[in-house]
């Protein structure tokens, strides 16, 4: 844990309630992130975050300064984004969608055409970023929380497994899918269209 | 000494791992002398490397405008 952090940490609880924005402040877009993963529309996700930021500041005091802040921020926000999932049901359907996308045997990429890259620069347009989280948000939860978790938020293969509750095998195999399951989604085809001028459309029936 | 060849399934199963640099040099050596043969492999790997780069982009989850201040509201109204 950062040290400055130890010292917020501190005031909050003290009762200062300006160090605990402070605090906040760098994790906010990382804990709306992990929200959108599991309930995967942006208002749900700002509930959540709203909800995991209140439980955070009324826990504070229970925060054990061996784990990491953001480790443990994490947990939280998962812990209310599927208390939000399973209020609205939505974990019907999330365990059709997952049994679709098995965890089982190897896995077979749908396309082979060339790979037209996708520039970065494309993001700034707000289609592109909403394509490339549709695709997200069309893999198994199970997929979108690790590839969140590993390739958005950077956290360690050891930092997930704990996060999760699940063995560093299993982290491993379900980053591996999600990253080619999202490349599938992303694939142009063969009459790819990534192409600059061109807006993002749907090539593939899937 | 000669690279001994490797299957495309054996080259997706390590894909990810190739892209995290955590595949042993063997692997490695014999994952890069198959992509220069095997364009369908290359496809999957360039796609591969290009949407990882794409997620891992602060851009993507982009928080809705406003969220700070919401939030900050939030806390405020607490007792």
């Amino acid at each position: 844990m950062r040290g400055d952090e130890a010292e917020l940490i501190k005031s909050v609880c003290g009762g200062d309630r300006e160090a605990f924005y402070e605090l906040m402040r760098p994790y906010e877009r990382m804990i709306y992130a992990t929200a959108m993963s599991v309930v995967k529309n942006s208002a749900d996700a700002e509930d959540v975050a709203q909800e995991a930021v209140l439980k955070a500041l009324s826990n504070i005091a229970g925060f054990r300064a061996e784990s990491k802040f953001s480790t443990w921020l994490i947990q939280i926000t998962y812990n209310e984004a599927k208390m939000k999932l399973r209020k609205a049901h939505a974990h019907l359907y999330e365990s059709i969608d997952n049994q679709q996308q098995s965890e089982e045997g190897d896995f077979w990429p749908r396309d082979f055409a060339d790979w037209q890259p996708i520039p970065s620069e494309l993001l700034e347009q707000n289609e592109i970023r909403q394509a490339l989280q549709d695709a997200i948000n069309s893999l198994g939860r199970i997929y979108r929380e690790v590839l969140v978790l590993r390739d958005v938020q950077d956290f360690s293969i050891k930092e997930t497994t704990v996060i999760l509750g699940i063995s560093e095998a299993t982290v491993k195999t379900r980053h591996h899918r999600a990253r080619l399951l999202l490349r599938d989604c992303l694939a142009p085809g063969f009459d790819g269209c990534w192409v600059k001028g061109q807006p993002y459309r749907r090539v593939r029936p899937w | 000494m000669a690279t001994i060849e490797i299957s495309c399934v054996e080259v997706w199963r390590e894909i990810s791992n190739y892209l995290d640099e955590d595949v042993s040099p063997a692997v490695r050596e014999r994952m890069e002398a198959h992509f220069k043969v095997c364009a369908h492999c290359t496809a999957v790997l360039d796609g591969t490397r290009n949407v990882v780069g794409l997620v891992g982009d602060g851009r993507v989850f982009q928080m809705p405008d406003g969220f700070s201040k919401r939030l900050h509201e939030r806390l405020q109204k607490l007792p």
